[in-house]
């Protein structure tokens, strides 16, 4: 975290006041440390309480969406309140901590053990670079968005120790599913943000959300989505990080109809609840990332607005997200493996690849005023639906349009 | 000892570690690890002359390890791309059986 | 700051020279990643954050996947995976040649004299590394692209199945 700068708004400059205020009282070479250790406390803090409710908000969403109230039943402890099951998450907890930790005879302990703790602490890493508001970046690194991507490589590595180490056929195959799902996505997911990297000219996150910074006709915000380019990176961003973190439609792996539980089958009690959180903070990490990539970090999407902290924005763009993840998943059907994988590989790839050339466009063409502004836009936004028709229809050649006769 | 002398006892270390590892195994795979290693033995060579040099020209040794990561992934690529191909004509990947050059 | 170094050291050469060591395959693989989780960790010591970020994802994220999946695609049952001990002969031969080198290597950079230079950890930005990879070094970079797509469309032509050959693989 930053020093605040003095001209910001009082509540802008809360939080930091606020964390100045404590570490006030120590000697100056504990500073640093204590800061540091105030930035984790904060984060696992504040993305644990937001894992436990988004868990109870699938829920009840879903089961809406499904006709149903959801769980609404778990009250408040001693007082026999029910308050819309809103103590629902930690009955789970409890639940889940009280549980007995089933271990196979033949499994590979260790592998078994490291699998769920190497998840959850390579998941908790990529909250180190996300700015969350203006001064609230808890690192401040150079090459931040490849430090972002490079511990999230380590969960193909967690999912294979826990389908391996649980020595169970149905593990080993979802695993070997969930790391062709994870390897083919990584593809597309890396791809689709380097358009970012090359308009903006830099790899750090503050920058990036630096240099979205501005208004177009005053009103606009010069988010990346808002340009063509910005658009189709984002939709793929956000496809191939639905696949990344194991969300229907591309919940393959833990296909309980055909796999069990996937490469969990053979996890129980608080192991099971890490991996379960694990994903969760994976998409939140992801989403973060979306946000601050393409949706203009922690600034607000109109000028009278910016009197409302930067924290504030972040933190409701990233329910927004979420909330569309649930919905997402309420929605679609789950894909087979077949179409995964060629929907990545003949599709994303590609798209992403022309995407890369239209930035470069975009980019040469900075320049470019009055008349040929329309130009610009008009050759961006055909590079982006031209590929798009032309492949889909490829894409679904012979199966589509599918008609339903007695549907 | 200086800091570049402690830098280069590690990575001839770990060279000599790969370099035993690939002569002493005969399992294909772990032969290919240990070259690996060896790879990164270099790099880490190069990092550490770019670290303690006295005038660091700007960023030569890291390009230096950038284009030896990128070139070791298609050596690994390569490798075990081979070591499967051994493997389907004769069922195993000791590499004394691997001596045969007609399929 | 060499203490930092000297933990960084031990716990990559430990884990190097235990996977070399050990006769699970899978075991092995996974320790030399974390002895490459080592090596991006000596990287980031010595002020290359970019080459470490670079290190995991390309070597923890990728190359180990591949290795893991050459792992399992050549083993024909579960138990297949502990490799035969090998011979005597090798690993003594092995050892000899390899701790020779060894002291080969200790010896000169011991006795070779490297004055000590308390030079400044030297800062390269992302911007600095991008401007001379599309700079100076353009040609090589070019070069490294075209290797990268041989060899991985080389990898996939070794590594692909003949079409006849599929009777004699299903069971």
């Amino acid at each position: 975290m930053i020093a605040a700068v003095t001209t910001d708004a009082f509540l802008e400059r809360a939080p930091v006041l606020l964390r100045d205020a404590v570490t006030g009282f120590l000697p100056e070479p504990w500073h640093t440390l204590v800061n540091a250790l105030i930035a984790i406390a904060l984060i696992l803090g504040i993305f644990g309480t937001l894992f436990a409710f988004i868990t109870l908000a699938e829920r009840k969403i879903l089961g809406r969406v499904q006709n149903r109230p959801g769980p609404n039943r778990a009250p408040i402890p001693f007082l026999n309140v029910r308050f819309f099951g809103l103590s629902q998450p930690f009955a789970d907890g409890v639940k889940a901590l009280t549980k007995e930790d089933v271990v196979p005879r033949d499994a590979d302990h260790v592998l078994h053990y490291l699998a769920p703790v190497a998840l959850l602490a390579f998941s908790i890493l990529t909250f180190a670079v996300i700015p969350y508001g203006k001064h609230l970046v808890p690192v401040e690194l150079d090459a931040a968005v490849l430090y972002f991507f490079a511990a999230g490589a380590a969960t193909e590595l967690a999912v294979f120790m826990a389908g391996w180490g649980s020595r169970n056929k149905y593990s080993l195959l979802a695993a070997m599913r969930a790391l062709a799902q994870l390897i083919s996505y990584e593809l597309p997911l890396l791809l689709s943000w380097v358009p970012v990297v090359l308009i903006a000219g830099t790899l750090s996150t503050t920058a990036i959300v630096e240099a979205q910074a501005g208004w177009k006709f005053g009103f606009i915000p010069h988010w990346h989505v808002f340009t063509p380019w910005g658009f189709a990176g984002f939709v793929i961003f956000m496809v191939a990080a639905l696949a990344e973190s194991n969300r229907s439609p591309f919940d393959t792996p833990e296909a309980e109809s055909e796999l069990i539980a996937g490469h969990l089958t053979e996890y129980s009690g608080f192991k099971y609840a890490l991996f379960f959180m694990a994903e969760y903070f994976g998409m939140l990490a992801l989403s973060g990332m979306a946000i601050t990539l393409f949706l203009g970090g922690w600034r607000a999407p109109l000028p009278f607005l910016e009197f409302i902290p930067s924290y504030v924005w972040f933190g409701g763009k990233l329910i927004v997200m979420i909330l569309g993840f649930i919905w997402i998943r309420a929605t679609f059907p789950r894909l087979r493996i077949d179409q995964l994988t060629r929907f990545a590989w003949k599709f994303l790839v590609p798209l992403t690849l022309i995407n890369l050339g239209n930035a470069a466009f975009w980019s040469l063409t900075f320049h470019w005023t009055g008349p040929l502004q329309i130009v610009r836009w008009a050759v961006g936004i055909v590079l982006v639906i031209g590929p798009f028709v032309v492949m889909g229809r490829k894409l679904s050649a012979g199966v589509a349009p599918r008609t339903y006769r007695y549907a | 000892m200086s800091p570049l002398q402690l830098c280069l006892l590690f990575s001839s270390a770990l060279f000599c570690i790969g370099l035993i590892g690939a002569l002493a195994r005969s399992n294909t795979i772990l032969v290919l690890l240990g070259i690996e290693l060896m790879l990164n033995a270099a790099n880490i060579n190069f990092i550490a002359f770019w670290r303690f040099s006295p005038s660091p020209s700007p960023a030569t040794g890291v390009l230096f390890v950038i284009f030896s990561i990128a070139v070791a992934a298609a050596e690994a690529a390569v490798g075990l791309a081979l070591v499967i191909a051994v493997y389907r004509h004769q069922k195993n990947i000791r590499l004394q059986e691997a001596a045969r050059l007609k399929g | 700051m060499n203490a930092v170094l000297i933990a960084i050291a031990l716990v990559t050469l430990g884990a190097a020279a235990v996977a070399m060591t050990l006769r699970n395959l899978i075991h092995s693989a996974l320790l030399l990643i974390a002895s490459w989780a080592g090596v991006a960790a000596f990287y980031l010591w010595a002020g290359a954050e970019f080459v470490a970020f670079a290190e995991v994802l390309v070597y923890v994220g990728a190359v180990s996947m591949v290795v893991l999946f050459a792992v399992l695609l050549t083993r024909r049952s579960r138990d297949d995976l502990t490799v035969a001990s090998d011979s005597a002969r090798r690993a003594f031969s092995g050892f000899i040649t390899g701790g020779a080198v060894c002291g080969v290597l200790f010896g000169a950079v011991i006795a070779s004299p490297m004055g000590v230079m308390s030079s400044p950890t030297p800062t390269v930005t992302v911007r600095q590394i991008g401007t001379q990879l599309m700079g100076t070094h353009a040609a090589s970079l070019l070069i490294v692209g075209v290797i990268l797509t041989v060899a991985l469309l080389g990898a996939i032509v070794i590594a692909s199945a003949d079409r006849k050959d599929n009777s004699e693989d299903t069971p």
